[in-house]
């Protein structure tokens, strides 16, 4: 029902006198279509913002990308005294950080929202799935200093020696365990990114289990079903795009974090070469290096820094637009 | 009752395993999130005392000092930041509820709006730098507001939108009936019903922008003296805590606990007062 469409036409006699009620409509008219237009500018704007950050990072970057091209990408070498700059050993360290963290979050959080959704008793479902956001709203330079100040000596003496020890003389993965066991490295920043992607997925998983309509999960106990059962042959195939959807939501994240890998990740320009090498992912390249950098150096960090947009918009895009059809399946 | 013994005493198994995993990785996962603000706790509360909330950031390697000059900085900068994102994304979130089923504009900003909420903050960052510390010439506290600004609208105009929608449209249709425009029915009936789950966004906005270190890196810098000239680079506790932390210094680490301690009792005093402000008002 829209006010004031039908009233401008023609003159209606009422009592309250024509002429007012016109003018009345026509100005409220007058109001709605500003309100309208000033509205949608405000809601352009976070749209031009957008392209900005593309078109200005685009732009700083392009002395860069013309004198490498492409290759740019796969380059394998980060000399800032003679300018040769390549994105492959930041990209391999955001990839391999990002990948050990999804590696080691995804199933935690899916055993975390399984707990919370079926088996917890009901009086501590309230507060330990807030517990849970709020841990998601911890800001993640915590989670780095954790790492560098608590879990890396651990890490090295408890994990990092043992593993080299035991398992560094395997022929096809032995590799992966050699290097320096100082604490830090590819593993050490993917752990710790895995515990502060994990509060984050796990709500996410949470919110898409609780979507189930309660009579399905309840028409499958009916037939016998254990539990077990029903999350797997029930909640799972319902909620499948719900839960790509939030692990990529999950990688979106892992890919973009600073803070929790620059501290461990160990900062080194070189290609790693096992789990235990240090590395450096675009974040903690752009952290590290954009304070002190001149100019064709602070070209290649912006190519560096608009190839992690990209990256993370096509995994957040494609991650809506599964979260998208996730609810549509709903049929709500 | 003549059932395959074998077949179910596997299935019992299989869900026995598949339950204790589940609640394992609870446990895990709880316990080295609840381990890890222990250690916030222990080495922060360690290191509070007066002296950190009168004293600006000491020079490397000296004794005492504290966070004066961040803590003021980090107030400041979010202040503005609050300032300039709420009539933004209280007018966008506005936009996308009232017009949103109608307009094409108003579904790509939705996906877009979505995109920059987990955007890397450090692109942000790099972003403000070419325009506002590249054509201003310096590091500066807008330059710094203007980055958290843009981290916190995506929030705002997210939260607005939902609570916008949440309101029963019999209170719409109801203001129509009675020939209202549709700006007022916008803002005097539908706003004003929300208006508790909008304070809500922006609480989140404010917790969420606090924490944030990456964009001010390279747009607020930091600045060792007490300082209040926005114009100028301005201290702030995140990156204070980012230089001190990676420091070898110990004054300078225990200092870095004890801002780290200071942002996470914000960030989450504001979340639970946020979600008790919602709970509260939300009506049936």
């Amino acid at each position: 029902m829209s006010v004031g469409t039908t009233m401008n036409s023609q003159p209606v006699s009422l009592e309250t006198g024509s002429a007012s009620m016109v003018s009345i409509a026509r100005r409220q008219r007058l109001q709605d279509v500003f309100f309208h237009r000033i509205t949608q500018s405000f809601s352009l704007l976070v749209l031009v913002a957008l392209m900005g950050i593309i078109v200005s990072l685009f732009i700083n970057a392009w002395p860069a990308f013309q004198k490498f091209g492409v290759n740019f990408i796969w380059y394998v070498e980060w000399d800032i005294i003679n300018e040769e700059f390549g994105a492959a050993i930041a990209i391999v360290g955001t990839l391999a950080s990002a990948g050990i963290a999804l590696l080691i979050a995804v199933p935690l959080a899916f055993g975390i929202a399984l707990f919370l959704t079926e088996t917890c008793p009901a009086w501590l479902r309230r507060p330990l799935g807030t517990a849970v956001e709020l841990l998601a709203a911890v800001p993640s330079i915590i989670y780095g200093m954790f790492g560098l100040f608590v879990f890396a000596p651990l890490f090295a003496d408890y994990a990092q020696v043992p593993l080299q020890n035991v398992l560094g003389g395997m022929p096809l993965i032995g590799f992966l365990f050699g290097g320096s066991t100082n604490g830090f490295g590819i593993l050490a920043a993917g752990i710790v990114l895995a515990f502060m992607v994990l509060p984050f997925v796990a709500a996410v998983m949470r919110d898409v289990f609780e979507i189930v309509p309660p009579i399905l999960r309840e028409s499958a106990y009916g037939l016998g079903c254990t539990t077990w059962e029903v999350v797997r042959k029930i909640v799972l195939p319902y909620t499948q795009k719900g839960v790509v959807g939030g692990v990529m939501l999950g990688l979106g994240r892992a890919l973009g974090e600073t803070m929790a890998v620059t501290f461990v990740i160990g900062n080194a320009n070189r290609m790693p070469t096992s789990l235990f090498s240090p590395g450096t992912s675009i974040a903690s390249t752009l952290a590290n290096e954009f304070g002190e950098a001149a100019d064709f150096h602070i070209s290649a960090l912006f190519a560096l820094g608009f190839l992690l947009f990209v990256i993370t918009f096509i995994v957040l895009g494609l991650a809506k637009w599964m979260l998208v059809r996730a609810e549509k399946a709903k049929g709500l | 009752m003549d059932f395959n013994q074998s077949l179910y005493r596997q299935r019992r198994w299989s869900n026995a395993v598949g339950l204790t995993l589940s609640m394992g990785s609870m446990a895990l996962g709880l316990t080295v999130l609840l381990w890890i603000l222990f250690v916030l706790f222990s080495n922060g509360f360690a290191a509070l005392d007066w002296n950190m909330f009168t004293q600006s950031t000491p020079a490397p390697g000296t004794e005492g000092g504290g966070l004066a000059n961040a803590i003021v900085g980090s107030l400041l900068m979010v202040g503005f930041s609050v300032l300039v994102s709420t009539p933004i994304g209280i007018f966008a979130g506005v936009y996308l509820a009232e017009y949103g089923d109608e307009s094409k504009t108003a579904e790509v900003t939705r996906f877009v709006t979505d995109i920059m909420l987990s955007a890397p903050s450090i692109v942000l960052g790099l972003f403000v730098y070419a325009i506002a510390v590249a054509t201003m010439g310096t590091f500066s506290g807008w330059a710094g507001s203007l980055a958290l600004s843009l981290i916190a609208v995506p929030v705002v105009v997210r939260t607005t939108e939902n609570m916008l929608r949440l309101v029963p449209g019999s209170l719409r249709e109801a203001a129509f009936a009675l020939g209202a425009p549709r700006w007022k029915v916008a803002t005097l009936v539908t706003l004003r019903a929300a208006k508790s789950g909008v304070m809500t966004g922006l609480l989140l906005a404010v917790a969420r922008i606090s924490g944030e270190t990456a964009p001010l890196l390279f747009t607020a810098l930091n600045n060792q003296f007490f300082s209040t000239d926005m114009s100028r680079p301005m201290a702030n506790l995140p990156v204070v805590i980012f230089q001190f932390a990676m420091s070898p210094y110990d004054n300078w680490i225990r200092l870095a606990w004890g801002g780290a301690l200071l942002i996470t009792l914000s960030v989450l005093v504001l979340n639970i007062i946020a979600r008790v402000f919602l709970r509260e008002k939300t009506p049936v």
